[in-house]
């Protein structure tokens, strides 16, 4: 009897013709990622190609526009507004970072030791970090209330002051308020990553450190930091794209008040862009912010590389 | 002059008991094995000496000074752990140079000891090296060496061998005891294998579950094994064990089994006498595989058994049978020129000298 | 490790430990207490005489009936539920077979398709929110639930295709061969035997997906105008702020409610959270 042999046949069934393709790893492949390309080809590439043209435009909400060049970024360089924001954004995103580098740090190591309820400090540190942004935000703003504040009411009954403080009324206090939350917010991301990174590192070369004589701050800075080095800046890499690109905190603290003096990147971009209607020149801001993003991105980038060879 | 002495030594991890009442001296220049089965205290009690564990109770002293509250930086010991803890981002050099540094040697000591070290241990060439480019063996030969150029009062090993290979492990364990020949260091080291200790050992503490069973000379061990734990852990294959009544039978003193009628030789028999309480004291039998030999003419038939053969292992050097005798299982470990078969029914002799006798409950020898 | 006195303890672990938990969750005491305070009490100046900052002796629930009778409390957490679970799914299955694309299968310009998707998790949403807003008012999705269902997945499939790449690659690849020799097809042998193994990788992406679109801020307060269309978030901040009046018993109330749901999940899976934290971090 003649056996005809139905080529990649296993059972009785016949696969459908295109099942069969998947059979190809570049076909399923292919299949797979489609739904992800058409998503991310049309709400983020897309609008991206989109700002970059409204950026040259003069479009106003209802109005298409037309192309004028580089009108919008000249406008800018003459905006005392946007070089204020582009300082703030620096000067916020570096000391935020600094501080929560140092006191995640900290908290991860306080962590990374066996103690009867870490389980629960653990989650309970996260909290912040899980809690809406905007909505934390709010009982801070409660909080620095000039009339209401609970915190000048302690710092007065320690003694501290002897005056009320208006934490969001001062412009120089107002960017250090809304640094300080930045930072609440942030260091539970920093510890818990961070303390990932710890436990990675066998303890036996601390117990290795200790026995060779290095005492506690040493072996932090021979052993502990440089083999933590790359989950580091990774961490880093995260928060400061976040940072630079914050919106919710400034928003909802000051609202880039007093007098503009607390605007971000974002926060201008949203006044210009969205608050008075000005599209064009809102994205123009908004794309300023690009080549900076990438510089961060590919100097941190390539430092992991480098740090991650050694 | 580095001794180590443990005074009733206690550890409790919460409420766990896992150190018990140990008391060691560890002599000048000895090397000295910590051997037992895995959960045994070994390596909790060698991390007290370190400083790594606090103490619960009893003391520590190095050179006659109690060192319970001092810190491991301060106890000038070195030690080697069973990962190597080799600093990943460091190269061999500085790994090794890392506890001179700590201690403020100047630079042309460290290099100079770095280069003797790296001499003796034959990995010059590895210096620039980083940990991971680096064999499994040359790890361990590293962490030797970071350990060596401490020129340190003790030397600890924390099953150093364990993650080496078969071949590898038999090398490093011949170097370590030319290594302490040379160096004649305090040494204490920790192992699960009751080879690495017999070999390497000057004297070798048996523990089990956190008690110390026996502190003796290897042979001592092996000869004259303090209680049955002892008598089966030490030696390979192991000890046989049988369940035996011995009584006195017309002036000798006679172990019996199913299968099994053993005449006990004269200090043996005297031992066990004064064990004895009327007819039929129970007793655990012991005898060694490589004590047991296929009878001959010359056998006594006083200490000789019928075994029928279940497993043959030819092993070259030797032939390993598993037998049964009566209810019991025998392994025999015999010449291997002599021929048997899988279920050949043959007459073992045993070398009455060498038979042990344990009691049944307390496990100690009689 | 010898650490030496209980003194030292204390100072160097124990305190400082008490200290960061103190101040990291009494935001959260105040959110709770302000919410139930009356409006008497709420709005004493901090320096009067009878200002009991820490305790309330009347509480009270006013402020949360104001929240739902007066506003459309009810319906904004309706609504953030709504998107948060739709884009979480949408993302997750994107991301799930992007993720298994990339870590598993051999293709032209797989590597360098991987390094696209980490570079696209690294946009922040406010680069793009302006042309964004733009392109969703030409769609006519602008004022509904699909202009923020289908624009959370931007930052959501990144995440998720990144995290699920990282446990895929843990998988051995014997098993799916195996799958296949027993007569599976590729695609059968993914999604019985492969993506059953990945689910606690796809559970904390989930659960993190569903966090970062109830936490997400900007898009729909630029994409939704009508108040009863909006999100918690952008509720509170535009219906119980009139001008410079905020309604501070009822803020407080509603940041409370809206975080309730994100603190229940979270509650739940906190190692899962933890888990796809660091496991994103680790890349």
């Amino acid at each position: 009897m003649a056996v005809t042999a139905v080529p990649g046949m296993v059972g009785g069934r016949q696969p459908l013709p295109w099942m069969r393709k998947l059979e190809d790893e570049r076909w399923l492949a292919f299949t797979l990622l489609l739904p992800t390309a058409i998503l991310l080809g049309l709400f983020i590439a897309y609008p991206f190609v989109e700002g970059i043209f409204l950026a040259l435009s003069d479009a106003r909400v209802g109005d298409p526009g037309h192309f004028v060049g580089l009108k919008n970024f000249a406008k800018l360089w003459d905006d005392s507004i946007f070089w204020t924001s582009v300082w703030n954004t620096f000067w916020y995103t570096a000391v935020t970072t600094v501080f929560k580098l140092a006191l995640g740090l900290w908290l991860a190591m306080l962590l990374n030791r066996h103690f009867r309820g870490k389980a629960i400090v653990r989650a309970f540190i996260l909290l912040p970090f899980i809690i809406p942004t905007v909505l934390s935000t709010f009982a801070w703003k409660w909080m620095f209330d000039p009339t209401f504040s609970v915190i000048n009411w302690t710092l007065f009954n320690l003694g501290f002051i002897k005056a009320r403080i208006n934490w969001l009324g001062d412009p120089s206090l107002a960017m250090t308020s809304i640094i300080v939350v930045n930072i609440w917010r942030g260091v539970p991301f920093f510890a818990i990553s961070l303390l990932a990174g710890l436990q990675t590192i066998s303890p036996e070369l601390n117990e290795a450190a200790a026995i060779d004589g290095a005492r506690p701050w040493a072996r932090f800075w021979l052993i502990t930091w440089p083999l933590l080095l790359p989950v580091t800046m990774v961490v880093m890499l995260f928060s400061v794209i976040q940072t630079f690109a914050d919106f919710q905190l400034v928003y909802v603290m000051t609202g880039g008040g007093p007098a503009n003096a607390t605007h971000l990147f974002a926060t201008y971009a949203y006044q210009i862009g969205i608050g008075t209607g000005l599209l064009s020149q809102g994205a123009a801001v908004s794309l300023a912010m690009f080549p900076f993003l990438f510089l961060i991105v590919v100097i941190q980038l390539l430092y992991i590389r480098r740090v991650e060879v050694r | 002059m580095a001794e180590v002495t443990l005074t009733k030594l206690n550890k409790y991890f919460d409420t766990t008991h896992v150190v018990k009442d140990v008391d060691l001296q560890i002599r000048d220049k000895e090397f000295m094995v910590f051997v037992g089965p895995s959960g045994c205290g070994k390596t909790t009690t060698l991390r007290m000496i370190a400083g790594l564990e606090a103490v619960s109770s009893g003391d520590i002293r190095i050179e006659n000074t109690v060192v319970n509250q001092v810190p491991p930086m301060d106890r000038d010991i070195a030690m080697v752990f069973q990962n190597y803890a080799l600093y990943p981002h460091m190269s061999v050099a500085s790994n090794m140079a890392f506890g001179l540094k700590m201690r403020k040697f100047p630079r042309d000591q460290i290099q100079d000891r770095i280069k003797r070290a790296a001499a003796i241990l034959g990995i010059e060439n590895l210096l620039g090296r980083k940990p991971r480019q680096l064999s499994g063996g040359q790890r361990q030969r590293v962490a030797l060496g970071r350990a060596i150029v401490r020129d340190p009062k003790v030397f600890l090993f924390d099953e150093p061998l364990s993650n080496l290979d078969a071949k590898l492990r038999v090398q490093m364990r011949v170097e370590l005891k030319k290594l302490h020949e040379r160096l004649a260091v305090t040494s204490i080291y920790v192992t699960h294998d009751q080879v690495e200790a017999m070999t390497l050992g000057d004297r070798v503490v048996v523990m089990r579950d956190g008690v110390v069973q026996q502190v003796g000379e290897p042979l001592e061990l092996y000869n004259r094994p303090a209680n049955r734990f002892v008598a089966g852990f030490i030696g390979s294959p192991a000890m046989n064990f049988a369940d035996v009544t011995i009584s006195d039978q017309g002036g000798k003193v006679v172990a019996e089994a199913t299968g099994l009628k053993i005449v006990l030789p004269g200090e043996l028999a005297a031992r066990a006498r004064t064990h004895m309480n009327g007819a039929g004291t129970r007793a655990t039998l012991g005898i060694r595989p490589e004590d047991i030999h296929v009878a001959g003419a010359a056998d006594s038939p006083d200490h000789c058994l019928e075994a029928e053969v279940e497993v043959v292992e030819q092993l070259g050097s030797e032939i390993l049978l598993d037998t049964r005798v009566g209810q019991a299982l025998v392994v025999a470990s015999i010449d291997p020129n002599v021929r048997v078969r899988t279920h050949d029914k043959l007459k073992l002799a045993l070398n009455p000298e060498r038979l042990h006798l344990f009691d049944p409950e307390t496990e100690k020898a009689f | 490790m010898i650490e030496g006195a209980v003194w030292r303890k204390w100072v160097f672990y124990n305190i400082p430990l008490i200290l960061f938990v103190f101040v990291l969750l009494f935001p959260f005491y105040w959110m709770i207490i302000t919410s139930f305070r009356p409006d008497g009490e709420l709005y004493r100046p901090w320096n009067a005489v009878n200002y009991q900052p820490f305790w309330t002796n009347k509480p009270t629930l006013e402020h949360f009936v104001y929240l739902f009778e007066e506003t459309d409390f009810g319906q904004w957490m309706i609504n953030t539920m709504f998107i948060a679970v739709t884009s979480t799914l949408i993302s997750l299955f994107c991301g799930v077979l992007a993720g298994y694309a990339l870590a598993r299968l051999n293709f032209p310009f797989a590597g360098s398709l991987g390094t696209v998707i980490f570079v696209t998790y690294l946009v922040p949403q406010t680069l793009l929110f302006i042309p964004l807003a733009e392109i969703i008012r030409n769609f006519h999705l602008g004022d509904t639930p699909w202009s923020l269902i289908l624009t959370y997945p931007t930052f959501l499939i990144p995440f998720c295709t990144w995290l699920m790449m990282g446990y895929f690659k843990a998988i051995p690849k014997e098993l799916e061969e195996c799958a296949r020799i027993d007569g599976a097809s590729r695609f059968k042998a993914m999604v019985y035997i492969i993506v059953p193994i990945a689910v606690p990788g796809i559970l904390s992406a989930g659960i993190i997906a569903f966090t970062l679109s109830w936490n997400e801020f900007i898009y729909a307060l630029v994409f939704l105008s009508s108040p009863e269309e909006k999100t918690v978030a952008v509720g509170v901040t535009s219906e119980l702020i009139r001008g410079d009046v905020f309604f501070w018993g009822s803020l407080m109330a509603g940041a409370l409610l809206g975080s309730v749901p994100v603190a229940i999940v979270y509650s739940f899976f906190v190692e899962h959270y933890v888990s796809g934290l660091t496991g994103s971090v680790k890349g």
